[in-house]
């Protein structure tokens, strides 16, 4: 018993901090900003939850009492991480692109974050035409 | 045998708060600060849990808490700081 624990513990162990320093390596390696996110708001978050999970069994076998507050930590960063990926994304989009430089959406709209006030419409292809149809939509 | 997984698991996430130090020092721009920060943030719960681990005590939860809600919050006010302006309007 006591082994099937420590086999399972130090499995967690590795594999979380794998998963970690390969996070923080894509931080380093990716080549652009965007591509560069997906990288610590997904595997980074993984090694941590594999890390905390090691902790949790780690003191459910060995430790005097078993808790649960690791778990706690776990979701709260599983939670976290796609707002603090949002977020960052968001604030690159508008430090760095302009507004008609995104991908088209597809549909009769701008970018839900440029949102109506955006100076320029996505749609359409001159600035009469896109100033008119601006006016509709407001 | 969890000794020499813990102490590969220290090397890893030391090495993991390296690439986001190399970061913080040479990043193209402001976001990618940012999310050099909050990764580094989320390194050092890792290595506090591994310290706890090692130490045998859960005397550090508290500590992984508050800087998982710390790091966190710091990070979407520095990135609505950069966005707006402005943290809260």
């Amino acid at each position: 018993m006591s082994m099937i624990a420590e086999i399972l513990i130090s499995a967690l162990l590795v594999i979380g901090g794998l998963f970690g320093v390969i996070g923080s390596y894509g931080l380093v390696k990716l080549p652009d900003q965007m591509t560069r996110l997906h990288a610590p708001t997904k595997a980074a978050t993984l090694g941590v939850g594999g890390v905390l999970l090691a902790s949790l069994a780690w003191f459910a076998f060995f430790g005097e009492h078993p808790s649960w507050h690791e778990l706690l930590i776990t979701l709260f960063l599983f939670v976290t991480a796609p707002i603090t990926g949002l977020m960052i994304a968001k604030s690159h989009m508008h430090l760095s692109w302009h507004a008609d430089e995104l991908p088209d959406c597809g549909e009769d709209q701008n970018w839900a974050t440029y949102g109506a006030s955006a100076e320029r419409s996505l749609v359409g292809n001159g600035t009469e035409n896109d100033s008119t149809d601006r006016d509709m939509r407001e | 045998m969890i000794e020499y997984a813990l102490y590969f698991a220290f090397c890893c996430f030391g090495l993991g708060l390296l690439f986001c130090l190399y970061r913080i020092l040479f990043a193209p721009g402001v976001s990618d600060r940012i999310l050099a920060l909050d990764t580094m943030t989320v390194n050092m719960i890792a290595v506090i849990a591994l310290f706890g681990i090692l130490h045998d005590t859960t005397m550090y939860f508290e500590i992984m808490m508050l800087l998982a809600m710390v790091g966190f919050v710091s990070t979407v006010a520095y990135a609505k700081f950069i966005l707006r302006g402005d943290v809260i309007e």
